[in-house]
């Protein structure tokens, strides 16, 4: 079933922080794209440039203590949970006042203080993690839910199956949110699984299964919003399928174009998700679109602000080589 | 308070290890296969493998704590990693150390990595219990005939990982206060069993909850002729060893490593600058072995406290064998260590 109709609509708060968070993404893969494509050496980076919609759409019906598991294009993720951007850019750029002390990069960016667990780049890996936070929430009695994002590609991975299954016998409190971007490096979709619809396989393990356009924020959020209801009152998981598209290679160094056609890329950015986000927000007149020129030159100055941030930090000191290979006794 | 002469098996210890650690700290928790005896009966108490590694855990804990889990290793273990960053202490068991080749991801990228890679601002209490080992000797009841997937020692390779900690207990007390340990670290520890010294060995065991540091050898027998340094059930071998040679005048001290990672050189090089030999005992196969791994350190540190080349007594290079007849021949003995340090006086 494709879940098309918004209702109720979310609020204004809720709204503003749905197009500051998309143009906040956007604005941070583009510039990082072009910083990287003129000789950033910032090692491999995945941009989510075009699936804002469903990082951000899915956040947005989490509280600020719940949790999200991320994959290796992880940045959407980041940013969309709360994740400041000044560290994450000085992260990339390996400088200690990163995430994660310039010792992660862009595929291990982690922040627990806002329910970031984990960049993770062994794809799938996050959904067993996600069981993990779930179990935490379920002894702790914290009420916190988990969203936890994974890829078409990564659906393949038996780590997956075994997390569905868990999930699923122990009810635990998470919301998986498959983000089908049709390639998993250049492999098709159609070529790597069997059925139209991965959101399919959720009844295999027994839970809900949705699928939603994850170019459309607004209807993201909607079938979030009811998975994460269905977390927090102790029903179980339920799994998400987001049809949503990159618009850049698989990583930096990847030329898309070497395995899909422009006029599909096309097809795709005719939908854009900020684009289509200002379009139904303006003209059902919920935000105007001053307000929203607003938030962009905002975020501009924001990722201004970080660059700056990165460039000016500190390398880490050469001893961070073997600091924290163990965990320090308490 | 030290309780007198109150024996307890190894295995009996570790559990004990647990249940006291968990009376102490609601935030521990055990998931596995079987731990729970099969979960929703009525009357849960753990059967078959696991009964004597988790008896009475689930009667006190319930199943919210002990948590049993279906045939998925990669789920449950990366389940533990989740839950270690996400505020609980999860002690994972890993029935057989066979079985990390399925989660072999979840321990050497996810856990070991996870707090060096978050630039130290990431948790990991996590333990990994498991069994390693043959049982020559014993009946295929008893856990010995079960082959080349199923009698492993292959500690090695979680040792080579840095982030990891690993001990091998060898007796009732050491693995209680290493048990103890492992739960209280804020890092990734695997705990090893042995089988053979599992159900097998019994000694004194205090009844209070108490600690042994680990990545600390322990010097269990002086002597001044030959280190013997031995791992797990191997100690066992270097002290049968150690008496058969003192009736020949030959006097062994005996090197129980007990940490695999970090690894104590300090006493290994300690002991070989007094005895000027050194023998390494260890039932894993010998390509890139621990044994290789100690002796290849005592080469590169102490050389000069050498008389003579290092010895490295392990299994053969070969997975372990069904028949019982080969099976008992696979990992070094008392004899095969004695065979050793003749060779080695002979240099």
């Amino acid at each position: 079933m494709v879940a098309t109709e918004v209702r109720p609509t979310p609020t204004r708060e809720r709204l503003l922080f749905m197009y500051d968070r998309m143009t906040l993404i956007r604005e941070f893969e583009e510039r990082l794209k072009r910083l990287v494509d003129t000789g950033l050496p910032i090692g491999a980076a995945h941009y989510y440039s075009g699936e804002e919609a469903v990082a951000v759409g899915t956040c947005a019906a989490l509280e600020p203590n719940d949790w999200i598991s991320s994959t290796h294009r992880g940045h959407g993720h980041c940013i969309a949970k709360g994740v400041d951007v000044r560290p994450m850019m000085a992260e990339l750029y390996g400088k200690v006042t990163g995430t994660n002390r310039g010792k992660g990069g862009s595929m291990h960016i982690t922040d627990i203080s806002v329910g970031m667990i984990g960049v993770n780049p062994i794809l799938g890996m996050g959904t067993t993690h996600a069981i993990g936070s779930g179990l935490s929430a379920k002894v702790l009695k914290n009420g916190r839910v988990t969203a936890s994002f994974y890829g078409e590609g990564a659906s393949s991975i038996g780590a997956v199956h075994e997390s569905l299954n868990l999930a699923a016998i122990w009810k635990l409190p998470i919301v998986f949110v498959c983000e089908n971007n049709r390639y998993a490096q250049s492999t098709p979709v159609e070529y790597a699984i069997a059925i139209e619809n991965i959101a399919d396989r959720a009844q295999g393990y027994g839970m809900p299964g949705v699928v939603v356009d994850g170019q459309d924020c607004l209807a993201v959020y909607e079938v979030a919003r009811v998975a994460v209801q269905r977390a927090r009152r102790g029903e179980g998981p339920t799994l998400i399928e987001c049809k949503t598209y990159r618009y850049h290679g698989h990583a930096s160094s990847d030329d898309p174009r070497r395995y899909r056609t422009a006029e599909e890329e096309q097809y795709y950015r005719d939908r854009d998700c900020i684009k289509r986000f200002r379009e139904q927000v303006t003209g059902r007149g919920l935000l105007s679109a001053a307000e929203l020129d607003q938030i962009d030159a905002r975020n501009s100055a924001l990722i201004d602000e970080a660059i700056k941030f990165a460039e000016e930090s500190p390398l880490p000191d050469l001893a961070e080589l073997t600091t924290d290979v163990y965990v320090p006794e308490r | 308070m030290v309780t007198t002469s109150r024996e307890l098996t190894f295995t009996q210890a570790i559990l004990e290890a647990i249940r006291l650690e968990m009376r102490r700290d609601p935030t521990i928790i055990m998931l596995g296969e079987d731990v729970a005896g099969g979960a929703g009966r009525e009357k849960p108490e753990p059967e078959g493998w696991f009964a004597a590694r988790g008896r009475g855990l689930i009667a006190e804990f319930g199943p919210e704590r002990i948590i049993d889990c279906p045939i998925a290793e990669m789920g449950f273990v990366g389940a533990g990693v989740g839950a270690a960053m996400t505020g609980l202490r999860p002690i994972v068991d890993l029935s057989f150390i066979d079985l990390i080749g399925v989660c072999y991801d979840q321990i050497i990228n996810q856990a070991a990595k996870m707090h060096y890679m978050m630039g130290g601002k990431v948790p990991m209490p996590l333990v990994i219990r498991t069994t390693y080992g043959s049982r020559p000797g014993s009946t295929q009841k008893h856990g010995g005939g079960a082959a080349a997937q199923h009698s492993q020692t292959i500690y090695s390779v979680l040792a080579h990982i840095s982030g990891l900690k690993v001990v091998v207990p060898t007796t009732p007390y050491n693995a209680k206060g290493l048990m103890i340990s492992a739960i209280r670290d804020d890092g990734p520890v695997v705990v090893l069993e042995n089988k053979f010294l599992g159900l097998g060995s019994r000694s004194h065991v205090p009844e209070e909850a108490y600690t042994l540091p680990i990545g600390k050898a322990e010097i269990v027998r002086s002597g001044r002729d030959v280190t013997l340094c031995g791992i797990g059930r191997m100690t066992r071998m270097c002290l049968d060893a150690a008496d058969a040679l003192a009736a020949e005048g030959i006097e062994a001290e005996v090197v129980d490593v007990l940490t695999l990672a970090p690894l104590d050189e300090d006493t290994i090089l300690e002991s070989v600058s007094r005895t000027h030999k050194l023998i390494v005992v260890d039932e894993d196969t010998p390509t890139a072995s621990m044994a290789r791994d100690i002796a290849g350190r005592v080469a590169d540190r102490g050389f000069g406290d050498l008389d003579a080349p290092i010895k490295t007594v392990t299994s053969p290079e070969a997975p372990v064998p069904f028949a019982a007849v080969l099976e008992q021949i696979y990992a070094p003995s008392s004899a095969t260590i004695v065979a050793a340090v003749h060779e080695q006086r002979r240099w």
